[in-house]
């Protein structure tokens, strides 16, 4: 079987120090990865590098067995909430709509179509009745839930996320990981960096641990060891109240 | 235009020197409050300040439009502060607006005072493009005089602008109030702008406080020797910039100490000795280097082993 | 036409023109680079001046563009390569602007160009200087090429709408969707440049700062839908040229500078009154709830 993502000796650098070090790892369809690891361990960079949106210094990635480029409408990215301004003006339904501007072309604007399809992925979320509400006007986590109802319209076959559970009250993290499973249900694959190793292993079946370099990866029973996550941590490990990291 | 090495040549001399070094200085604690625009922003707004200074007295008298410009400067950096702490606008837009809306009330007062006072509106026209040339010995002790002071107060405050610069909760947590720092932050700022666009004028009084710093950053990482550097170089710039513009009739001081400037941001851009690029390529390619010899290391062993 | 409605439309067309360019500054948080721009216009102008002899409109333009297209990829080239952003823009505009200005103290001498013309406008002289069109008649030129700027920007807008909204509110997605990023940017500094030189026979190049950036500001403060603010704050920008004209009509003053500060007094207006976001609004909605 061909992989989702198959990533060889990859690393890459972040204001002079190395911050990925001969990275690989594959990941095969139908998966549901979470990429954990300490503070600083490259997670986010991992994500960027992958997307193009910073430079690697060495390695090869490719997907679906071919390049990015070739295969930019079959991935759905996640970025962080704040990588965003959410003082633009634009309401929910609007930035839900963004997810399908690659798939409508240069010149035309978004249509009836458009808008269904907008409106029943945030349904999909339970976000349906804020719709028209300015996204400044919702809370971390609705505005979490627009994120992934615009990744959901871009009906993508891997889906990438950056921190989509990080500060998200416990209705929003319900939410989000029945939409996960459900993905995962029709054969989506999705990758997402998480923070909180109490949940690692209910909510995902594989798992990636890094820290600069892979440190561990497959499914969760053989890789998501005491011991793995130990030589991931180094010393700083604590299993309750880990901080939200970025 | 005057003899380089006339009477009053050496007094324009001397100004944009002490004009350098000023502005070199307080640009570096700007470069690190990360507030290089905020100077070009407080420089524009300087000018209805100093038109209204006119207009009280009705002559042009120096340390009265000082005053004025201080006064108009500080109302433009409340109100940036202010509009941007109450609203949904950012800090850009906010300096924006304060540096156009600003320049547009000032060009409507000069236009006023023009119309008014008669045709003896040439000392203030070059407060918007700056007249080094034209500066007389009073304004060049005015000028010399706040530049001291200014300077004075960087060097005094070395180690609590360090500290306020680097680590401002730190600098809170062991009692040095924040709320001063930036009140007397701003106050240098103010008299620098005020004493430089005499000189250069409004629009590249900015220039002054930003490229300096820049350069600095790139031959040092220690704060001391940025900020004595940075003053180093504005004053070098001054000196330089003068002495090119008495080579040519109706040359313009200001735009060529900008130029001579410049022209030592892109030498110090490459060739800096801390952050030069040649310096940050040759280190990359080190990197890259040893990086692919531990990478071929690793796999030699595996073979091996 | 009569000599004030010349005027009149003139301004109104900048004041249209800037508040829709306006929007996408100040979403894309670049406010300072239309500062930067209007500055660095000048350069470009000289330099086309020096090149052909001729203050014509094109050449201006393409003079204008090529600056303003210059300033851009300086202050990115620079930027990627380690400088602040912020600092940046400072060196590359402060320079390219005093380029202008030793070219024009040295090489253009006495001729059409004056730096202060070229700063504050001269909205006054607009009238006097027509053009020959088919069918038109005689119509001030400044007028022409604000015309096609406005139809240029406004059909640049119309048409890229989604793609504007998409890379101003999140570009990370937009590249990752294959919206080239940074080619738009290029083609908006474009637009930016083009709509400053346009202005700039009107208002000069920095008053065309408080054209563009301040109605937007304003707009921004009174909706939450970007197409009303496009409207607003188009609108808001004819609204200030317009009464900026009779203010310095009024008080026999500049028009480029009182239209500048017009602006200003729309904001504080909107800073202050606007019932979503003004200041008032936020005094007066805590007891809201608690009533």
């Amino acid at each position: 079987m061909i992989p989702v993502l198959s990533v060889k000796g990859l690393s890459a650098s972040y204001r002079k120090n190395l911050v990925l070090n001969d990275i690989s790892f594959e990941i095969e369809p139908g998966t549901l990865t979470s990429i954990v690891g300490p503070n600083g361990a490259g997670k986010s960079t991992l994500l960027k590098v992958i997307l193009e949106l910073h430079p690697k210094l060495t390695g090869s990635v490719s997907f679906f067995g071919t390049s990015y480029k070739a295969s930019k409408a079959r991935i759905g990215y996640v970025p962080q909430r704040g990588s965003v301004d959410w003082d633009f003006p634009t309401n929910a339904l609007d930035v839900v709509m963004m997810g399908l501007y690659g798939q409508i072309g240069w010149f035309k604007w978004p249509g009836r179509r458009h808008k269904e399809k907008a409106m029943n992925a945030l349904q999909d979320m339970g976000m349906a009745d804020y719709a028209e509400r300015q996204i400044s006007q919702l809370s971390g986590g609705q505005q979490q839930r627009v994120f992934l109802a615009r990744a959901l319209v871009q009906d993508a076959d891997l889906y990438i996320m950056d921190e989509p559970l990080a500060g998200v009250d416990a209705a929003t993290e319900k939410a989000i990981m029945d939409t996960l499973k459900s993905l995962k249900s029709r054969g989506r694959t999705v990758m997402v960096v998480h923070h909180d190793l109490n949940t690692v292993e209910e909510y995902f079946d594989h798992v990636l641990l890094l820290n600069r370099t892979v440190m561990a990866h497959g499914p969760i029973e053989e890789s998501f060891t005491n011991d793995n996550v130990h030589r991931t941590y180094g010393g700083s490990l604590r299993w309750v109240g880990e901080g939200i990291t970025c | 235009m005057l003899n380089f090495l006339s009477y009053n040549g050496q007094w324009v001399l001397l100004s944009t020197t002490i004009l350098g070094i000023a502005s070199g200085v307080i640009g570096c604690l700007a470069y690190w409050k990360k507030q290089s625009l905020m100077s070009d922003a407080l420089s524009h707004a300087a000018l209805p300040g100093v038109v209204i200074g006119f207009l009280m007295i009705g002559v042009k008298n120096l340390p009265v439009m000082i005053a004025g410009a201080a006064a108009s400067v500080l109302l433009g950096a409340l109100l940036i502060q202010w509009i941007r702490s109450s609203s949904r606008i950012k800090e850009d837009t906010a300096m924006g607006i304060i540096l156009s809306v600003f320049f547009g009330l000032g060009i409507m007062l000069l236009t006023f005072v023009n119309r008014t006072a008669g045709g003896n509106q040439s000392g203030l026209d070059s407060f918007i493009f700056g007249q080094a040339a034209a500066m007389v010995m009073s304004d060049v002790y005015t000028m010399g005089g706040l530049a001291l002071l200014v300077l004075l107060i960087a060097v005094i405050g070395f180690k609590e602008w360090k500290l306020y610069l680097f680590d401002g909760a730190f600098a809170q947590g062991i009692g040095l109030s924040n709320r001063i720092m930036s009140s007397i932050y701003l106050a240098v700022l103010v008299m620098v702008i005020v004493i430089g666009i005499q000189a250069v004028g409004v629009i590249l009084m900015a220039a002054l406080l930003i490229i300096p710093a820049v350069s600095a950053r790139y031959w040092t990482n220690s704060f001391k020797w940025m900020l004595i550097g940075s003053g180093l170089f504005g004053g070098a710039a001054g000196i330089a910039g003068t002495y090119i513009s008495t080579l040519g009739k109706g040359w313009p001081t200001g735009p060529f100490i900008v130029i001579t400037a410049s022209c030592w941001f892109v030498v110090s851009l490459f060739f800096g000795v801390k952050k030069g690029l040649i310096v940050m390529y040759l280190q990359h390619r080190a990197q890259k280097k040893s990086y692919a010899a531990t990478l071929s290391n690793k796999q030699r062993m595996a073979e091996g082993g | 036409m009569s000599y004030t409605a010349w005027i009149l439309i003139t301004a109104s067309l900048v004041g249209f023109s800037c508040g829709l360019i306006g929007v996408l500054l100040i979403l894309r948080r670049m406010a300072m680079m239309a500062d930067a721009i209007s500055h660095t216009v000048l350069l470009g102008i000289v330099v086309a001046y020096l090149i052909t002899r001729e203050l014509s409109g094109i050449h201006m333009l393409i003079g204008a563009i090529a600056a303003g297209l210059l300033t851009a990829v300086l202050v990115q080239s620079f930027h990627s390569l380690g400088v602040e952003q912020d600092a940046s823009i400072g060196v590359v505009f402060t320079t390219l602007f005093a380029l202008g200005v030793i070219l024009i103290a040295t090489k253009v001498g006495n001729a059409h160009l004056d730096v202060k013309h070229a700063l504050m406008g001269e909205i006054t002289f607009v009238p006097w200087e027509r053009i020959e069109l088919p069918w038109l008649g005689s119509i001030p030129e400044a007028v022409v090429v604000l015309v096609v700027v406005t139809v240029i920007v406004l059909l640049a807008i119309i048409g890229l709408y989604k793609e504007w909204k998409i890379t101003s509110f999140d570009p990370a997605l937009a590249a990752s969707m294959g919206i080239p990023v940074l080619l738009l940017h290029y083609v908006f500094m474009s637009m930016v440049s083009v709509t400053t030189v346009a202005a700039f026979d009107a208002v000069g190049a920095i008053m065309v700062v408080a054209m563009l950036i301040t109605p937007a500001a304003a707009a921004y403060l009174w909706t939450d839908r970007l197409l009303v603010m496009f409207v607003l704050s188009s609108s808001f920008g004819v609204l200030s040229a317009i009464v900026g004209y009779y203010i310095a009509a009024w008080l026999d003053t500049s028009i480029s500078g009182s239209m500048a500060f017009t602006t200003g007094i729309v904001f504080v207006l909107s800073f202050l009154l606007s019932p979503k976001h003004g200041i008032l609004a936020k005094y007066i909605r805590p007891a809201v709830p608690a009533a």
